[in-house]
């Protein structure tokens, strides 16, 4: 498995761009802490880190929602390392070298599982300074309280970088297949729109939406500002009710799991079934 | 002597095309094979099925034994096929490094094999500035990482020039000397015949023959001949049960043996007749005249 694991950075950590672009997502990371510093221009200046954002536990919900969008970066780090195995037909001279197909996958699987676990570690190093340093409540069982968001930002990447590199061996082309990736975005809400309009009605549509791919990827993590006491005020002056369920369900973990295993099965099995 | 690779009844279909039909074939340890076919004989489609990038469509191949799996056996295989694939933003130390890895050989050889292909002194060079013949040449220093029970080479010297062919035949000479086994695709007659012992012949997937090189045709060699006095050599000639065929070219006779004669004792019975000779040479057929009769014939 180290072997695997290896090989994989030996081919990530050569590569300039690639370096770049992992260094740039982890410096991305750290910079949630610049959030803090934010000063809303509100009478004498209102302090972003003031209004409870970084209160525990809210502080799992926020970061992991906001360091879930930097993961585009690695998606093309993940999309390229793929794709170019082909367009370099290294693919090929790996496989003779003795590299099983089984291993190559695996090895790339690894590598996506080991990005998913230093972000997860990274999102929580930065959670727990920022946390510490401005979160009103600072009891130990408050603090590590909600580390489901944790586990779902966990399981978050390793679904969507899963697809990633499904989409490098099904397109081989990373231009291309991060085109794939925007369209089927696209493609999911269309579906959904479609579903809900003129075949099963919107309530059932909404329910069948949490089982595609990307969809159910961005429901482990939901949108966590209406979740804020200050907004929650707001949203009480002038008459809106936000009743939304904030928390990770178990259900949702299984769907996200259910297409990592499609995915990476699927790659395999295209693997084996290609003549290179 | 041990077997490394065995081969039966391969057949690999692409749509209506067959590219491999019904293949069988073994390679022995410490000879050096040429697979000989056209383009488009199958002959990489066959080492593609062997090395574990193209599925065969029916029939089996077992490396060594047949008690390992593709993949473990491919780690004490060393092959190149058509091009050489490397990452080319690393440079040759960093390709190697990943091949050791894949290969699980340590990592000591690896400054010996650049030496041995002539590009140690380019070793920290990236792999996309290296001309193809220096490629070619890392891809051979790759393959003979893990000291190779069997030496796989496709095309090697396709593309190259006249100096990049030189080299690259020249190490493949050194490799064989070492007692390597070496299997080596090609349709430049001349390269088979320079390095190697036994040939797997292909036409259109199929095989038409298989077996040591000078086996290849039951000939006994001919004799070409030139005398002033080429009325009489042609009566003698044609009157002996020794040569099944005679034919004459620009006062060039060739005299096709049907039974082994070495060359003193013709000269000798044609002085006793009273003809004398200008020119005497005894040869056998080349590895081209070969093939071409072979591919010919069945072709009828």
């Amino acid at each position: 498995m180290l072997r695997l694991l290896q090989i994989e950075f030996i081919k990530l950590w050569n590569n300039k761009s690639s370096k770049i672009l992992i260094i740039s997502y982890f410096v991305l990371l750290c910079c949630i802490a610049l959030i803090s510093v934010i000063k809303f221009p509100l009478g004498e200046g209102v302090h972003l880190a003031d209004i409870g954002i970084f209160n525990f536990p809210y502080i799992w919900h926020f970061n992991t929602y906001v360091a879930a969008i930097f993961k585009l970066f690695l998606a093309i780090v993940i999309v390229s390392m793929m794709a170019n195995e082909y367009s370099n037909k290294t693919l090929k001279q790996n496989l003779i070298d003795g590299l099983s197909k089984k291993e190559f996958i695996l090895s790339k699987f690894l590598t996506v599982v080991t990005f998913s676990l230093v972000s997860t570690i990274f999102v929580f190093g930065v959670s727990m300074v920022l946390g510490l340093v401005y979160s009103d409540y600072n009891e130990v069982s408050i603090i590590f309280s909600e580390l489901g968001f944790l586990f779902a930002f966990f399981i978050k990447l390793v679904g969507f970088f899963s697809f990633c590199l499904f989409l490098g061996i099904f397109v081989k082309r990373s231009a291309f297949a991060l085109g794939f990736l925007i369209l089927w975005l696209i493609f999911e809400q269309l579906f959904f729109g479609f579903l809900g309009w003129k075949i099963t009605g919107w309530d059932v549509a909404n329910k069948i939406k949490d089982f595609f791919p990307l969809e159910s990827m961005s429901n482990l993590i939901k949108e966590p500002g209406t979740r804020l006491d200050a907004v929650k005020a707001l949203g009480n002056q002038v008459g809106a009710e936000f009743s939304s369920d904030y928390y990770v369900h178990w259900y949702e973990i299984l769907i996200v799991l259910g297409w990592t295993a499609i995915f990476i099965y699927g790659s395999y099995a295209l693997l084996k079934k290609r003549d290179l | 002597m041990s077997t490394i690779l065995t081969v039966s009844n391969l057949t690999k279909k692409f749509g209506y095309l067959t590219a491999v039909k019904d293949l069988s074939f073994t390679i022995e340890k410490g000879n050096v094979y040429g697979i000989l076919g056209p383009n488009g004989s199958g002959k990489s489609t066959t080492l593609g099925i062997v090395l574990n990038v193209v599925n065969r469509t029916s029939g089996e191949f077992a490396w060594f034994d047949g008690n390992i799996s593709t993949h473990q056996a491919l780690k004490k295989v060393g092959a190149i096929i058509e091009r050489p694939n490397f990452y080319p933003y690393m440079t040759a130390i960093q390709n190697l490094k990943l091949v050791c890895k894949i290969k699980e050989v340590p990592e000591n050889k690896i400054e010996e094999k650049l030496e041995l292909v002539g590009l140690l002194d380019r070793k920290n060079s990236k792999f996309s500035t290296y001309s193809l013949g220096m490629k070619q040449r890392l891809a051979i220093a790759s393959a003979l990482l893990n000291d190779p029970e069997i030496l796989i080479l496709d095309e090697p010297t396709n593309g190259l020039d006249p100096q990049g062919i030189h080299q690259i035949r020249e190490i493949i000479k050194k490799v064989a000397s070492t007692g390597t086994t070496i299997l080596l695709a090609s349709h430049l007659l001349d390269e088979v015949e320079k390095v190697c012992t036994h040939v797997v012949i292909l036409r259109k997937g199929q095989k038409l023959y298989s077996g040591r090189v000078d086996d290849m045709m039951a000939s006994y060699g001919f004799f070409e001949l030139k005398s002033s006095n080429t009325d009489m050599l042609l009566t003698f000639l044609k009157n002996n049960h020794s040569f099944s065929k005679v034919t004459q070219e620009n006062g060039l006779i060739t005299a096709f043996l049907s039974e082994e004669m070495n060359s003193e004792v013709l000269n000798r019975s044609l002085m006793d007749k009273g003809i004398v000779l200008s020119h005497l040479v005894k040869r056998k057929e080349s590895l081209e005249e070969q093939f071409l009769a072979l591919t010919k014939n069945e072709a009828n």
